[in-house]
Formats: C-alpha cells, structure tokens, sequence
C-alpha cells in the first residue's frame, strides 16, 4: 500500500456537549477514533448519545449508533429523559442504529470467522445517512459475544480503520474495572489509543463525583486533569470546566448601595457594580440581614434582585424581611426580586451551580445574594466545595453583576470558615460581622477588612438590628481583639496615653 | 412438511467463497436431503439483509427452519461439528 504523505494538522470537531469543546480544546479529533472509557455507570453510553445528537441538532450532521449493549428500543426511551428525541432524528433520516445487541437465541462458533459482516453494516448505515458522527457503546459486550480475543482485536481495528477511511469521527466506549488503573478491559487501548477520554463516578466521602478526564489525544492538545461534570435532566451531560475561568472580566467604577448608607459610607460609597462581596460571621451575628437589605436597597434603585437562600424557607425569609421593614412580597409582585429557596441536600453541588447559573441567566440579575455560601460546603468534599465556589464566582463576576454571599463562621467568637479560605483571595470585599463580649452582654461587631480599589473605613464599628433593619454605630474604642475572638479591654487613660504616642509633636504645639 | 431452509452469509464472490459455499451446500443435503431450501447471502451486496438478520460475523450459516432457529458461525471445515450443530434438536 502506497502511503499518501499527506501532513494536515489534527483538525477537532466541536461536540457540542457543554464544557467538553472547552477541555478538549474545541472538540475531539476530526476524522478519527476516541476511546471513551469508564466503570460501570459513568455515563458511557450517555456521552455516546449525546454525542450524535448535539450533531445532529447542533451541527446538522448525521450520526449512526452501533449498540452492542442496550437494544435501540432501550436506548431511545432512556435518552428520552433528556428530551433527546431519537424516533424523531431517525424518522429524518439523520440518526441510524446499527443493532449488533441481539443475540440470536443459539450462536454456535466453529472455526475461523471475522467481523466483515458488522463492518459491512456500519458501512452501509454511515453512507445511508451520510453520516459524520458514529458512536460504538460499547466494546465490553462483543468480547462476551465472540470470545476470541485476539481476533475481536483485529477486527475492532479493522473497523476503527474503516471508519476513519470514511472521514466520520467516532466514539468507542469501553468498560473498566478500576477507577484508578488499566485503561479499559481488554487490552482495548491497544488498537484505538490516539485518543482516550477517562469518565469516573468517584465515591469519596461518601459523596459521588463525576469527573470526566482527556488522558490523551496524539497528535493535538488539550486540557489536562479531571475536570467534575454533571448529568441534568433536559440538557444531558454538561462538564464544568474550571480552567475556563480567565480573568478578564470588565471593571466598573460604578458604585452600588449595599442597602445600608452607614455601611456604603464605611466602604468609601458603595460596592462596585460587578463586585463580589462576602460577608463572613457566626449564626446570628446578621448575615441574612445584610443579604436582605442588599436585596432591598437594588430593589428600591429599580435593580433586579436575586437571593438563593440555602438556609430559611421562603416564608422564614418573608417575615424576617417584614421584621426589618422590608415587603420581599411587593418586591417580587413588581418583578424586581426573585427569591430562590433550594435545601443544599436536594441536589449534587454540580447540579446546584448549573441550576444556579440557569436561574441568573434567565432572571438576568442586576445583584445576586447567597445566603449562606457555607451550608453548601456539607454536601460536598472539600474539593469538590473548592471547585464549586471558584466556578460560582467567575460565572457571577463574568455576568458583570454585584454578588453577596454571606459565610458562617464555625465558631461564635472569631474563626473563620472553609469558604473564606477558598473564596477570600477571589472576593473583592470582605466584611467581618463579629460577637463582641462587652461588659456581660453579647454585642455586635462589624469591620470591612478588604475594599478592593477603594478606600474604606477601618474601624470596627458596632451594628445594632432593629424593626428598621440594620444600624451602625461607633467603633468600639476600649477593646481590641475582637476579631481573633480574645478581648481585651483597655481603659481610656490608656487609649488616651497609646493615641498620644502616635499624636506628632507639632500637632500638640 | 415444510423443507428445511437455510441461509449462509459470506463476505463477497471469490473463488475462495464459491469454495465454502458448495461446501455448505453439501453438508445441508447431507442432513436435510435434496430439496433443502438453500440461499446464499453476501453482506457486501446486501448489508440491509445483514442489518435485519443481526448477522456479525461471516461467514454465518443459519438454519431458519427446522426450529429452533440457530447460528452457525465458522469456516466449517470441522464437517462432524457442523454436521452436529445442523441436526441438533431435530427429529426429522
């Protein structure tokens, strides 16, 4: 055989699966073979699916599904859950199965045979449909079928050449055993390894991640690392693809009212529009009520409020507001506040952030609340929180809309918490709310401790709450240690006599 | 009674296939008699009969009738086998 040298470089076909073109560096290698492999239950024979039909509704291009596992009937009511409409793309003419799962009732092997039959089939539903897109789910099942190893591997290889001699792209799933080990049973890798994408459903913590992994791709780049994905209902697969979050959102100098105007003083006149500001205390020490004056103070300027409250139900957070003088209901009746009340418990931490990301976009908020931040982190491994909370920020800073989100310390006094640590350095104003013991009696503390690109007020001041909301005061002046949870008081002459040892001599004169 | 018939898939027209099918072809006689209904397949000209047949490898004799219906999958040159895995649950 006269081998053509031609030199093109790998060119990638978009999938269209959310977060994959971005991982795979625009899609998977045109014209060639990927080997998807994974345990059982990692979305497999999803991705599979999907696969051909984001093409299909995507792109315009046909696909062919060669099943050796699930029967065509199997698999179009399962795909039906994620509105995937097979019949339908079939009926066009843009989808085709191939059905190597039935097994005919008695199969008998005596001596030398080969796969040409199957080939011939694949072949004849790729021109059928002038298909561009082939999905073969999965390998697993014809090594149980045929049990000639060494033959099925020939003939895989035949078919994995045959489809590239055809210029389709293609997707071979695979079964594992491990989630860390071998790439796929059976030597698999062996005739298709230019590419190979690793699908895991990890247990750790009790808790399941999905992570979905570009081991490689020859000849072309991609991103490297699990990166976690999420399978929703309507949408199908969508990978969260961290890296993506590039720091290039727009500044504004423009100001916003945090709702308070004490507080918008001590910030030097307002949070910046598409800032994101934390708000960091133990229970009880305000937090909701920050959240809500927020809320409140974009609704009154005619802004689009929107508040994901993970710990009070909506009527909890409803009379709260009225507490504090605020009507939430007359709020959302003009359209101007949406209050979203969601259990962390009720869905994966994935799930959370695409909903969430859903919700604002569709709601399309001047000023979005998340209330707390912190009752998020227990259902999730800290990893897994880490990811959650960086991908929620850049989403919300890309959005160019101002985020609060409030975190609960662990402990009443001082402390800080796992999302401080992790969001602290992405956040670009940070306000403590603090207990301060004072004379047998709990009081309030509050402190902006980082104004990014402004100037703002240093002291802690003390917060008092009324039927008014919230009020605050002057700084505590005869205490110090309030934020490391360990008062000390000190007495005027001896604040007196420490601000005097800073006072300049020329001043006194 | 009805004839027993049977299909045998092969991949294209060569000598090498003409060889195997006058084989089959002999083997079928041998065990169902002279008026076996005897019909041959290439899955290169016809991947559509393939598709509907579920037939994977070739070459694939099947035997349609006498039931149960039964795949046979090999090159057939061991003749006793063949011959055993024809005639298995058949009482002619």
């Amino acid at each position: 055989m006269v081998q053509e040298l031609n030199q093109k470089p790998v060119i990638k076909l978009p999938t269209g699966i959310v977060g994959l073109d971005h991982i795979t560096n625009g899609g998977l290698p045109k014209g060639r073979t990927t080997l998807v492999t994974g345990s059982a239950g990692t979305a497999k024979t999803v991705l599979a699916s999907q696969f051909l039909y984001e093409g299909i509704t995507k792109f315009n291009q046909s696909g062919v599904f060669v099943t050796f596992e699930e029967s065509p009937d199997d698999i179009r009511s399962n795909m039906l859950g994620f509105g995937w409409d097979i019949p339908t793309c079939e009926q066009k003419g843009q989808w085709v199965f191939v059905d190597a799962s039935r097994q005919p009732n008695e199969t008998l092997v005596v001596g030398h045979y080969d796969l040409t039959a199957l080939v011939a089939r694949i072949q004849y539903a790729v021109e059928k449909v002038g298909a561009q897109r082939v999905a073969l789910d999965s390998l697993g099942a014809i090594f149980a079928q045929f049990t000639d190893v060494s033959l099925l591997r020939s003939e895989l290889f035949r078919i994995a050449w045959s489809l590239k001699s055809m210029g389709v792209t293609t997707i071979m799933t695979a079964e594992r055993t491990q989630e860390y080990g071998e790439i796929a049973r059976f030597g698999v890798e062996e005739f298709v390894a230019d590419n190979v994408i690793i699908l895991r459903n990890v247990l750790e913590e009790e808790k399941r991640r999905r992570t979905i992994e570009v081991l490689k791709f020859r000849g072309t780049s991609h991103r490297k690392g699990e990166y976690p994905f999420t399978i929703i209902p309507n949408q199908g697969i969508v990978v969260i693809p961290l890296s993506a979050i590039e720091l290039q959102q727009k500044s504004s100098k423009l100001r916003i009212t945090s709702g308070s105007k004490e507080l918008d003083r001590m910030c030097g006149g307002g949070f910046f529009r598409d800032s994101v500001i934390l708000v960091s205390g133990a229970t009880g020490t305000g937090k909701t009520l920050m959240a809500t004056e927020f809320m409140a103070g974009g609704a009154l300027n005619g802004e689009r409020c929107l508040l994901f409250a993970f710990e009070e139900s909506r009527d909890q957070l409803f009379r709260n507001a009225i507490g504090w003088g605020f009507d939430f209901e007359a709020m959302e009746q003009q359209g101007l506040l949406k209050v979203v009340c969601e259990y962390p418990e009720t869905a994966g931490l994935e799930d959370h952030l695409i909903e969430m990301k859903r919700v604002i976009e569709e709601f399309k908020p001047n000023r979005v609340a998340i209330d707390s931040l912190s009752a998020l982190e227990r259902i999730s491994t800290a990893k897994g929180f880490r990811e959650f909370v960086i991908a929620l920020t850049s989403f919300i800073k890309h959005q160019e809309v101002a985020g609060l989100f409030s975190s609960t310390t662990p402990t009443l006094l001082g402390g800080a918490s796992i999302t401080e640590a992790h969001i602290s350095t992405i956040t670009d104003s940070i306000i403590l709310l603090r207990y301060v013991e004072l004379y047998g009696e709990m009081r309030r503390g509050l402190t902006v401790l980082k104004m990014r690109g402004s100037t703002h007020d240093k002291n802690i001041r003390e917060f008092t709450i009324d039927a008014h909301g919230m009020h605050i005061g002057a700084p505590f002046r005869d205490i110090s240690g309030i934020l490391s949870g360990n008062f000390t008081r000190l007495v005027p002459d001896e604040i007196q006599r420490m601000s005097n040892m800073f006072m300049d001599d020329d001043i006194e004169k | 009674m009805n004839p027993a018939k049977l299909s045998l898939y092969v991949a294209g027209n060569n000598p090498k296939t003409e060889k195997l099918i006058a084989h089959v072809r002999s083997l079928c006689e041998q065990s169902f008699g002279a008026d076996v209904l005897f019909e041959v397949v290439n899955v290169l000209e016809h991947p559509e009969i393939a598709e509907r047949e579920s037939i994977m490898a070739t070459p694939t004799l099947v035997r349609e009738y006498p039931l149960p219906r039964r795949h046979i999958v090999g090159d057939f040159t061991q003749t006793d086998r063949v011959l055993q895995a024809l005639e298995m649950n058949f009482q002619p």
